[in-house]
């Protein structure tokens, strides 16, 4: 029996000036779902979770989470909802120490939720998310310092410490070796199996496949294919759209 | 009630007014909206371009149009001098505007300043031949002095445009300001580039110093009253267009001339401000803006 | 030994400072006080949004003026007693603290800042067109000649300035702890990551707009009994405008502290060169020490502290 969407995006369009970004984008994720998002360079993924998390607002279209309207709401009120998402360049609090990071989404995100926030201090709650993305060790450093790989790990750590529903994991492992993938892959089944959805953008094949129950390609704004890892990827305008005629 | 005549006569005198707004305010719309350098000091730049023209004029009797002209070299000089420092101090480690900002600020008023003790707070003026006489016809009389330094603003702002959409150097400018990132990633030397930008801009201050001490007397702390009009000039205009600046440039100068007819010179400032908060309020990409 | 809390040590000062003001007979020292006391307010204040958030008022003359030219008004209508004049002022100038941040918040902290000024500007061409209270010619107020538990109406300046003074650092303080401060910490390191970490970044922006703007009020109020002729051209002067940012960011914008160093400091110098050189000149050197610290300790005073004691304790442990 097909439960009620978390997540029900329809008819998404976003352009910029004269570039159609988005053309009438539709995305469905169930809950607890493992979906992978794929498509080329400039394809308009970005662009997609921009328009889901709130950073930018579409043209057209409605969004829907956890059967709210969630269209005309500012990103903080979405994050507090429970659609949390994390940057492709990290934006880490440059002032602040990791866990000092890690405090701001649980002050203003997870306290907000009916679920989420009381009980342990946010100080305990922030390291054991640490611990869990391995981050623990660092807790204290000042976050501007950190390597590529930290400041990956601090930018999930930061995105579950606003404890999401959904979380849209934007190109996390880009850069990263095989061992770091492996490491994040292994941290998103975790969080998923705690019950939270995850979207995935990516460029690794690996990943996605290891990872998604389902994949959506994206290619020039529109939505070309939506369907299992495999069929997908033996989809031929989706193979085209990759390696070129 | 007013006359007609004295209103058509006013919409004239806004157009040249706004004409040579459009030449005082390129320079933020080249700084700002190509660069996002908020040089919030450019009036004071103006202003010193004045005082300049006022020198030689004085001393030596030379036209102060020519003067600029030739002290534009010099400020486009000074300009690289600004942008080198400002570039080693704020933008390579990225620390955000807000130094930046305050940086400009300091030296909006170290110049006021410096200008306001060597020059006491008197206004100066200078003489040519073309401030007094009008030229007119029928019921129209417009004062040279306008009209001069219109022609003369509309002519650098043409060429100023031609460069940034017809030479090489100029589209590798707008290019830059357009997607600086990709474009350092094919060897583009677009500190070089930015930098020759910033000087440009503040050359053209030196110009609009001229322009405008033969539109009106000019004293230290003139400055300040175009800071809230060039801003709203180029962001009603739209952030980087030239032709924005110059459409939002002559209605501001309109609209501001009929006002001071019809309600006294005194509510002129707060035309700009008007605009200003409006054009945030309502459409902050401007007339042109992307 | 339990640690003192260090709100405990404004308000020692300030108690300290107010039995001075009781025995000190030179009422020099009550002007020349007042002014720095002033400064310490507008410093603080203007910290609260600028320092905290980063978003820079240049306008902070405005939400002065709106203090002092509202107790004008309340002066020829009214003559209500002093505190009740700062209480509105601060009202008002909060309000239109309110209305600047609503109309530019949402966009990039730059049109902020140039709204700010352009607000400064225009409001000072509204004052000088209200004859009212004296357009260009400037008003008068009669300074009272006595009031009751203090030895002259100066030292009653002097103490309520102090008192605000008090009540702003100890405001700044209160917030740079609470969740809000840190709230505005994020938004200063990167907004937009804030804003997707549930940080209600506008609704954070305008409070702290409205309280900055608030207590600047409120500074203004009482300025019309001080200088007992006010007119537009020293009510929007731009020295509260560079003032306000020149002090905090040479004392050091991210702790309570520095404002407050950096308006003594400033204070205390501009007072001194003014009387031995010109007051043009003291100006041009807040503006060169602005540059100077903008460049090289971009942290000021507190900055320049903190790194000292740093590598002090780098140098201990090895």
């Amino acid at each position: 029996m097909t439960q009620e969407p978390l997540l029900d995006a329809t008819s998404i369009r976003k352009r910029f000036g004269g570039f159609v970004a988005l053309d009438a984008v539709d995305i469905i994720v169930r809950p607890g779902e493992r979906v992978g998002l794929i498509g080329p360079n400039g394809s308009g993924k970005s662009t997609l979770v921009n328009c889901l998390s709130g950073a930018i607002t579409s043209d057209t279209g409605t969004i829907c989470f956890g059967g709210r309207a969630i269209e005309k709401l500012p990103a903080h009120q979405r994050t507090r909802l429970g659609i949390v998402r994390t940057f492709q360049i990290p934006l880490p609090f440059a002032s602040m120490t990791v866990v000092g990071n890690l405090t701001i989404p649980l002050r203003f995100a997870a306290h907000h939720r009916p679920d989420g926030g009381q009980g342990e201090s946010d100080l305990d709650q922030a390291l054991l998310i640490l611990e869990d993305v391995g981050l623990r060790n660092k807790a204290h450093a000042p976050s501007a310092g950190l390597t590529q790989v930290e400041m990956r790990k601090l930018e999930l750590a930061r995105a579950i410490a606003a404890r999401p529903k959904l979380l849209i994991a934007d190109e996390t492992m880009a850069g990263l070796s095989n061992f770091e993938v492996d490491e994040i892959i292994s941290l998103l089944l975790k969080l998923n199996k705690q019950g939270i959805a995850i979207i995935m953008i990516e460029h690794i094949m690996r990943a996605v496949m290891a990872f998604s129950q389902r994949a959506i390609v994206l290619v020039a704004g529109k939505k070309i294919a939506d369907d299992s890892p495999d069929v997908v990827m033996n989809n031929a305008e989706v193979v085209r759209a990759y390696l070129g005629e | 009630m007013v006359s007609p005549e004295l209103l058509f006569n006013a919409l004239l005198t806004g157009l040249f007014l706004g004409g040579f707004y459009a030449a005082v305010s390129v320079g933020i719309t080249i700084a700002f909206g190509m660069l996002d350098i908020v040089n919030i000091a450019h009036p004071v730049f103006i202003i010193m371009g004045s005082f300049i023209a006022y020198i030689v004029n004085r001393n030596f009797g030379l036209d102060p149009l020519l003067t600029v002209i030739l002290a534009t070299p010099l400020f486009f000089l000074l300009g690289i001098v600004i942008f080198r420092f400002y570039y080693a101090a704020f933008e390579k480690s990225g620390k955000g505007s807000l130094r930046g900002l305050a940086f400009f600020f300091g030296i909006l008023f170290v110049i006021e300043v410096t200008l306001l003790l060597a020059f006491g707070v008197d206004y100066r003026l200078v003489q040519t031949s073309y401030i007094g006489p009008n030229i007119g016809f029928k019921h129209i009389d417009l004062p040279l002095r306008m009209v001069i330094p219109f022609v003369g603003s509309m002519t650098m702002v043409t060429g100023l445009y031609v460069f940034f959409s017809h030479t090489f150097i100029g589209r590798a400018i707008m290019a830059v300001a357009q997607d600086e990132f990709a474009l350092s990633l094919m060897a583009v030397d677009t500190v070089a580039l930015r930098q020759l930008a910033f000087g440009v801009a503040i050359a053209t201050a030196a110009i609009a110093g001229g322009f405008l001490i033969v539109i009106q007397p000019v004293d230290p702390s003139l400055g300040r009253e175009y800071i809230g009009r060039v801003f709203a000039i180029c962001v009603l205009g739209g952030l980087g267009s030239i032709t924005g600046t110059v459409i939002a440039a002559l209605i501001l100068g309109t609209v501001e001339t009929i006002t001071s007819t019809l309600f006294g010179p005194s509510w002129a400032p707060a035309v700009s401000f008007a605009a200003l908060l409006l054009t945030l309020a309502i459409r902050p990409s401007g007339i042109m803006g992307r | 030994m339990t640690r003192i809390p260090s709100w405990i040590w404004p308000i020692i000062i300030a108690v300290l400072v107010f039995a001075a003001s009781r025995v000190v007979k030179n009422e020099y020292y009550m002007f020349a006080g007042y002014v720095v006391l002033q400064y310490i307010v507008l410093a603080s204040a203007w910290n609260i949004l600028g320092g905290y958030s980063g978003y820079v008022n240049f306008g902070s003359a405005a939400f002065f003026a709106i203090g002092a030219y509202g107790t004008v008004v309340l002066d020829k209508l009214w003559q209500p007693p002093l505190v009740v004049a700062i209480f509105l002022g601060g009202i008002v100038a909060s309000l239109v603290g309110l209305a600047t941040a609503y109309l530019t918040l949402r966009l990039r902290g730059v049109f902020f800042a140039i709204a700010t000024l352009a607000l400064a500007i225009v409001l000072q061409t509204l004052v000088v067109n209200w004859d009212y209270v004296g357009g260009p010619l400037g008003y008068y107020s009669v300074r009272p000649d006595s009031i009751v538990g203090f030895p002259s109406y100066v030292n009653y300046l002097f103490v309520i300035m102090l008192v605000l003074a008090l009540i702003t650092v100890l405001v700044a303080r209160a917030i740079e702890w609470s969740f809000i401060g840190r709230g505005l910490a994020a938004i200063r390191d990167n907004e937009l990551a804030a804003e997707c970490c549930g940080v209600p970044t506008l609704r954070l922006k305008v409070f702290a707009t409205m309280v900055s703007g608030g207590l600047m009020g409120m500074a203004g109020a009482p300025f019309p009994y001080y200088i007992t002729y006010l007119d537009p051209n020293s009510a929007f002067s731009l020295a509260y405008g560079i003032n306000s940012i020149a002090m905090p960011l040479i004392g050091g914008m991210t702790h309570w502290i520095g404002p407050v160093i950096g308006a003594v400091l400033l204070a205390v110098i501009q007072q001194v060169a003014t009387v031995t050189i010109s007051s043009e000149l003291n100006l041009m050197i807040v503006g060169g020490l602005l540059i100077t610290f903008i460049t090289l300790a971009p942290n000021g005073i507190v900055g320049l502290f903190e790194t000292y004691r740093q590598q002090r304790l780098e140098r201990a442990s090895p």
